[in-house]
């Protein structure tokens, strides 16, 4: 016999055994429900359903409007996606060049892309700001007296995290402010000239 | 049409858009009735997730109206209610046709990794999602059903992804009858993942958070033990503690690319996106799961590399279970476990806004201000 004092993990059987059936059932709503492995859904992994709904070998093709960017571990354009947002501009350029010369398995792909995503996202912060309806650094702040910011963030530890946010989302809209206040400043010097 | 749409990260406003058009012969438009903002909708929100392109709009829970559909369309009629999984599926590629509905390789042109997902960038296909008044749903044969009329809005729009998720993770798990789960984060999936790991014959359940609200509503609707992650100086060392230095037998990772509870990781993943995201959760998984034990993961990640403990999951001989959810697979044995009271999914909903404080929205979720554990969107709101 061991000493009791001894944890489960030194020894061969859990100290503690588990609560019985009637226990658990008393007290959780459905206890025991799925407790055959082999009766849950998603057992096994690989299973054919006796019905998907395909009515199809395979599907129809979607017309291709336009060139769609693929990536290049696809055979073809899948039959059917998405045309939201087509590339477009610098971004656009950017993003093709990622999908066309490196495959999913190279790190330059997926910057390339999120490099992408911030040339579209400047860009259009850019363009916003010929229109009435301007881009601002965030979005929903006003949430923050409607929803008791200081009070929900009391005693979180979390709470100095959020103090990165305001650097991380407004600190290049700052550093671009800057930027353009002294290059409009200097142009303006040197046309004073 | 009204939607809600991308500006960049951290922004976010709705704008008018064209309604969506039938592209192609199985497609259906749905007029969405309900929707919801998942935790995964904040990845693309805070600018993590690659080739999110500025007018983007996002949602992937949600549930509506046929509004129109295809030429070749049998099953759906115009005029049905319908919820809508939130993977997007051909039913018949190698993968569909072996149950893996997200895994699908006939609807995501952009990425052989993942399959199609509504408003989910162009990584997962570039479809405009459920944000909106209306949607485009490709494969309307394969993929939406029918609401049962028995069945709660709030409860269906939440089976479309969240509550199919958690009980997913738990199925992940391998649970067997006795064993010691823990499920890391008390957000939506990690609620439905603690219900369903006593459905699963779970002896003890233990959920780890550090927002206390999330906390209580695990004890409430999931009679879950809790641990605050914060009361503790090493949340790994505790859970060896209660779990008589085992481990535990099955950790389920419900948080995904914006853990907290670490300051490097998360500025480092979350902040400045250096890597695929936050991996803090899935190392505390790694670490706090027993040797031989399963770790469950669910929570997102990114396609760039994370700072993962691989040789720690190695040393101890783990099992890691993962995927994005096949929720169709899911949906008849949650019906009944919805049905009979033993998942209750809409106890998590927190928060109702209306489309056109869609902003104000993914702030408050985002921050998790007001207790917010679960924000859904009224499309047709005032």
């Amino acid at each position: 016999m061991t000493d009791p004092d001894i944890p489960s993990a030194y020894v061969r059987d859990k100290r503690t055994p588990p609560p019985t059936r009637e226990e658990l059932r008393a007290r959780i709503p459905g206890w025991g429900a799925d407790l055959d492995p082999a009766d849950r859904p998603s057992h096994p992994k690989l299973q054919y359903p006796a019905d998907t709904g395909a009515h199809w070998d395979f599907p129809e093709r979607q017309p291709e409007r336009q060139p769609r960017e693929r990536s290049v571990e696809h055979a073809f354009v899948t039959p059917v996606f998405g045309t939201a947002q087509p590339l477009r501009g610098l971004s656009g350029v950017v993003r093709r060049f990622a999908y066309e010369r490196f495959s999913e398995g190279r790190l330059a792909h997926w910057v390339l892309l999120v490099a992408g995503d911030r040339i579209d996202a400047w860009g259009s912060h850019l363009r916003s700001f010929a229109t009435l309806r301007p881009d601002v650094p965030a979005t929903g702040v006003r949430g923050e007296l409607a929803h008791g910011g200081l009070r929900s963030r009391r005693g979180r530890s979390d709470a100095r995290h959020h103090l990165i946010d305001p650097v991380v989302v407004a600190g290049p809209w700052v550093a671009g402010a800057a930027v353009t206040y002294t290059g409009v400043r200097r142009v303006v010097r040197a046309l004073r000239r | 049409m009204r939607a809600m749409v991308y500006r960049g990260p951290y922004k976010v406003r709705v704008e008018d858009k064209d309604v969506p058009a039938v592209e192609h012969p199985n497609d259906a438009i749905v007029r969405v009735t309900l929707a919801a903002i998942c935790g995964s909708d904040l990845h693309l929100y805070h600018g993590l997730m690659p080739d999110t392109r500025i007018g983007h709009t996002f949602g992937h829970e949600f549930i509506g109206v046929v509004e129109q559909v295809g030429s070749s369309v049998e099953d759906l009629q115009v005029g049905d209610r319908v919820m809508v999984p939130f993977n997007i599926s051909c039913g018949s590629c190698w993968f569909c046709a072996r149950g893996l509905y997200s895994n699908c390789h006939n609807v995501n042109p952009n990425a052989t990794a993942v399959g199609g997902i509504y408003g989910y960038s162009h990584t997962t296909g570039g479809y405009d999602g459920g944000q909106a008044q209306y949607v485009r749903v490709p494969f309307a044969d394969v993929g939406p059903v029918r609401i049962p009329d028995w069945m709660h809005d709030e409860d269906a729009v939440l089976l479309t992804d969240a509550a199919a998720t958690g009980y997913f993770g738990a199925q992940l798990g391998d649970i067997v009858e006795g064993d010691t789960v823990v499920v890391l984060g008390a957000g939506p999936v990690g609620l439905i993942a603690a219900q369903s790991s006593w459905l699963m014959g779970a002896g003890r359940v233990i959920v780890v958070d550090h927002l206390q609200e999330r906390l209580a509503k695990a004890r409430s609707m999931a009679y879950a033990e809790t641990l605050d992650y914060d009361e503790y100086d090493d949340i790994v060392v505790e859970l060896k503690k209660q779990t008589d230095f085992l481990g535990a037998d099955v950790v389920i990772d419900a948080v995904g690319a914006e853990a907290d509870g670490n300051l490097l990781q998360h500025v480092a993943g979350a902040k400045l996106k250096l890597q695929g995201g936050s991996p803090v959760a899935l190392n505390w998984a790694i670490d706090g799961v027993r040797k031989g034990g399963t770790v469950s993961v669910v929570g997102a990640y990114g396609p760039i590399p994370n700072a993962v403990k691989f040789g720690d999951a190695l040393n101890k001989g783990l099992t890691l279970r993962m995927n994005q959810t096949p929720v169709k697979r899911q949906w008849p044995r949650m019906f009944e476990h919805v049905r009979n009271g033993h998942l209750t999914p809409r106890e998590m909903v927190t928060h109702r806004f209306p489309l056109e404080h869609v902003a104000e929205a993914y702030h408050v979720f985002s921050a998790k201000l007001d207790g917010c554990i679960k924000p859904l969107i009224l499309p047709d709101a005032a």
